[in-house]
C-alpha cells in the first residue's frame, strides 16, 4: 500500500505541476483530471475508499466535465496559448515560488522532526463507516453544507431564468410596438405567430 | 513443482477468470453489431445483413476486416494526444466497469465493498471519451455532438445515482455480491419498481442509445462526435457503443433481477439468459421509437425522472424505517 500511495502521490504532484505550466488551456485540464484521479487513488491507498470513489464520482467525472465543456466552447487558440507564455516569465513565477518553497520547508520540517503518528497503513473505512458520522455527530455540518447548495441551486436557477424570461417578453412585445406605431411590416413579421396575425385582423 | 503453491493457483485463476470475462464482454460487444441488425430486420419487417455465411453470421467478420484494413487517419487539424486518447477512454472506463458484476457465485473479478461507487467513477470518466473525441476532431459538428453527450449524459447520471440507492438502502450494502444475495427471496424489480424504471431510462441516455442518441443524430449532426474517426478508432467507439449496452444490461440483471438466483437451471445460464433479454430489448426500443427532440430529452430528465428517484428513495426509505427501524 505504501508503494501504491507514493506512486499515486509522485503522479499528483507532477500532474499539478502540469497544470500550472501547460500553455494550452484543454491540455492543462487533462493535467487537472489526471492530478484528481491521482488524489482519488492516495485515498484508496490509505484505506478510504469511500472518499476515493466520491472523488472521481464529483470532481473528475462531474465538476471538471463542466470546466472542460466551457473551456471547449471558448474556442482558445494561439493567442491563449500567446498570452500563458507571457504568464510564465521567471520574473512572474520566482517570487511565488521562492514563498510556496519555504513553506513546504517548514512542512518537511515538522513532518520530518515531530514525530505526527501517521502511518499509511490503516484500516479500510467502509461506506457504511462513513455514513455512520455523517448523520451522527456531523449532522449539523451536512444540513449546513445541505442549505448552502440548496441556495446555490435557487440561484443558479433564478439567473438561467430571468434571462429566457425577458427573451421571451421581448419577442412578444416587439411586433405589438411596431402595429402601435403603424409602420409597415415585412411580410417575415407576420409569420411571427398567431398573436400578430389576429392583432392585424382586429385592425 | 515447488513454485505452484495454492496461492499461486488462485492468482492464476483470478488471472484466468478476468481474461475470459474480458474477452467475452469485447466478443459479445463486436457480436452485438451483427445481432443487432440482423433483429433489427426482424423486427422492422426487412432482411438486414444475411449474405455472409449462414444467416449472415459472418458478417462480423467482413466487418472486422474492414474496420482493420482500412486507413487509420488521423486530420490535420485534430488535436493528436485528445484524438487517440478519446477511443480508449470510451472502451477501457466500460470494459473496467465489468469489473465489479458478478457473475456466478464462484465468477466474477472484483468484490470491491464500494463496487457500485466504482460503476459510477466509471461511468462518469467515461464522458470524456465523448467530450475529448468531438472537441479535438476540430469539427463543429463533432464539438455539438460532443456538447449535447456531454450535458445529456451529466443530466442523466445525477439520476442515474439517486435510482440506485434505493437498492442499496434495502441491501445495505454497495457491494454487489451482497445486493444480489439480499435478491435471495424476492428481486428488487418489484419493490423498487421506479428505481428500476429510471435506471433503464438512464442507462439508455448514457450509453447514448436511441431514443437518447441526440448527441449522434445523423440527420442534424451527421454522425456526431465521432463524425472525423475512421478505422479501428471508430470501431472501438462503435464496439464501446455495444460493450456499455452488454455492461448496463448486466447491472440491470444483478441490481434488479436477481442476479445468478433463478429455479433449476444453473446460474451462469441465467445470468445470460437474463442478460440476453434486457439487451435484446435495447435493440427493440431501437426498432420501436422515433428520436426526441433534443430539449424533449433534457426536460424529461430533469422534470420527470429526478422527481421520480426523490420520491421512490424518500418513500423507500420511510418504509425501511418503519419495518425495521433497528436495521441499521
Amino acid at each position: 500500500m505504501e508503494i501504491a500511495f507514493y506512486l499515486s502521490a509522485v503522479v499528483a504532484v507532477l500532474a499539478t505541476l502540469g497544470v500550472v505550466t501547460g500553455r494550452h488551456p484543454v491540455h492543462a485540464l487533462l493535467y487537472l483530471i489526471v492530478s484528481l484521479i491521482a488524489v482519488a487513488m492516495v485515498f484508496f491507498a490509505l484505506g478510504a475508499p469511500f472518499a476515493g470513489a466520491l472523488e472521481i464520482i464529483v470532481y473528475a467525472g462531474a465538476i471538471m466535465v463542466l470546466f472542460v465543456f466551457v473551456v471547449m466552447m471558448l474556442n482558445l487558440g494561439e493567442a491563449a496559448a500567446q498570452q500563458e507564455r507571457a504568464w510564465l516569465r521567471l520574473s512572474t513565477w520566482l517570487g511565488p515560488a521562492i514563498l510556496s518553497g519555504v513553506l513546504l520547508l517548514v512542512l518537511l520540517v515538522t513532518l520530518i522532526g515531530a514525530d505526527v503518528g501517521g502511518r499509511i497503513e490503516g484500516e479500510t473505512l467502509t461506506a457504511k463507516a462513513v455514513g455512520t458520522l455523517l448523520f451522527g455527530p456531523y449532522l449539523v455540518v451536512v444540513e449546513l453544507a445541505a442549505m448552502l447548495l440548496l441556495a446555490a441551486l435557487v440561484a443558479a436557477s433564478h439567473l438561467g431564468r430571468s434571462e429566457a424570461h425577458d427573451e421571451a417578453h421581448a419577442v412578444r412585445q416587439v411586433p405589438g410596438k411596431r402595429t402601435a406605431d403603424g409602420r409597415g411590416r415585412a411580410a417575415s413579421e407576420r409569420s411571427l405567430g398567431d398573436d400578430t396575425s389576429s392583432e392585424e385582423n382586429s385592425r | 513443482m515447488s513454485w505452484w503453491t495454492p496461492q499461486v493457483e488462485a492468482i492464476a485463476f483470478a488471472l484466468f477468470q478476468a481474461l475470459v470475462i474480458l474477452i467475452a464482454a469485447v466478443g459479445a460487444g463486436a457480436l452485438l453489431t451483427m445481432v443487432e441488425r440482423r433483429l433489427l430486420g426482424l423486427w422492422q419487417d426487412r432482411h438486414g445483413p444475411n449474405r455472409v455465411g449462414p444467416f449472415g453470421v459472418l458478417q462480423i467478420l467482413a466487418d472486422m476486416l474492414k474496420i482493420l484494413f482500412k486507413e487509420d487517419w488521423i486530420p490535420p487539424f485534430a488535436d493528436r494526444i485528445f484524438f487517440v486518447l478519446a477511443p480508449a477512454i470510451a472502451m477501457a472506463s466500460l470494459l473496467l466497469s465489468f469489473m465489479i458484476i458478478p457473475i456466478t457465485p464462484s465468477w466474477g473479478v472484483a468484490d470491491l465493498h464500494i463496487g457500485l461507487l466504482f460503476f459510477f467513477a466509471m461511468a462518469g470518466i467515461n464522458v470524456y471519451a465523448v467530450l475529448f473525441g468531438g472537441w479535438s476532431s476540430g469539427n463543429k459538428y463533432a464539438l455539438l455532438g460532443a456538447m449535447r453527450a456531454s450535458a445529456q449524459t451529466l443530466s442523466y447520471e445525477v439520476f442515474m445515482g439517486l435510482s440506485l440507492m434505493g437498492v442499496v438502502a434495502m441491501a445495505g450494502s454497495f457491494n454487489m455480491r451482497e445486493i444480489v444475495a439480499a435478491q435471495e427471496t424476492i428481486w428488487f424489480i418489484v419493490p423498487q419498481f421506479f428505481g428500476f424504471c429510471t435506471f433503464l431510462v438512464a442507462g439508455i441516455a448514457v450509453t447514448h442509445r436511441h431514443p437518447f442518441d441526440q448527441p449522434e443524430a445523423e440527420q442534424e449532426l451527421a454522425d456526431g462526435y465521432h463524425v472525423e474517426y475512421s478505422g479501428m478508432k471508430w470501431g472501438m467507439f462503435f464496439i464501446g457503443e455495444y460493450v456499455g449496452i452488454v455492461l448496463v444490461s448486466a447491472l440491470m440483471v444483478t441490481l434488479f433481477l436477481g442476479g445468478w438466483h433463478g429455479p433449476w437451471l444453473p446460474p451462469i445460464v441465467w445470468f445470460l439468459l437474463k442478460t440476453t433479454v434486457f439487451v435484446g430489448f435495447f435493440v427493440l426500443l431501437r426498432a420501436a421509437l422515433p428520436r426526441p427532440r433534443y430539449d424533449a430529452v433534457m426536460s424529461f430528465g430533469w422534470k420527470i425522472c429526478l422527481p421520480l428517484t426523490l420520491i421512490n428513495l424518500l418513500v423507500t426509505g420511510a418504509l425501511i424505517l418503519v419495518f425495521s427501524p433497528a436495521g441499521g
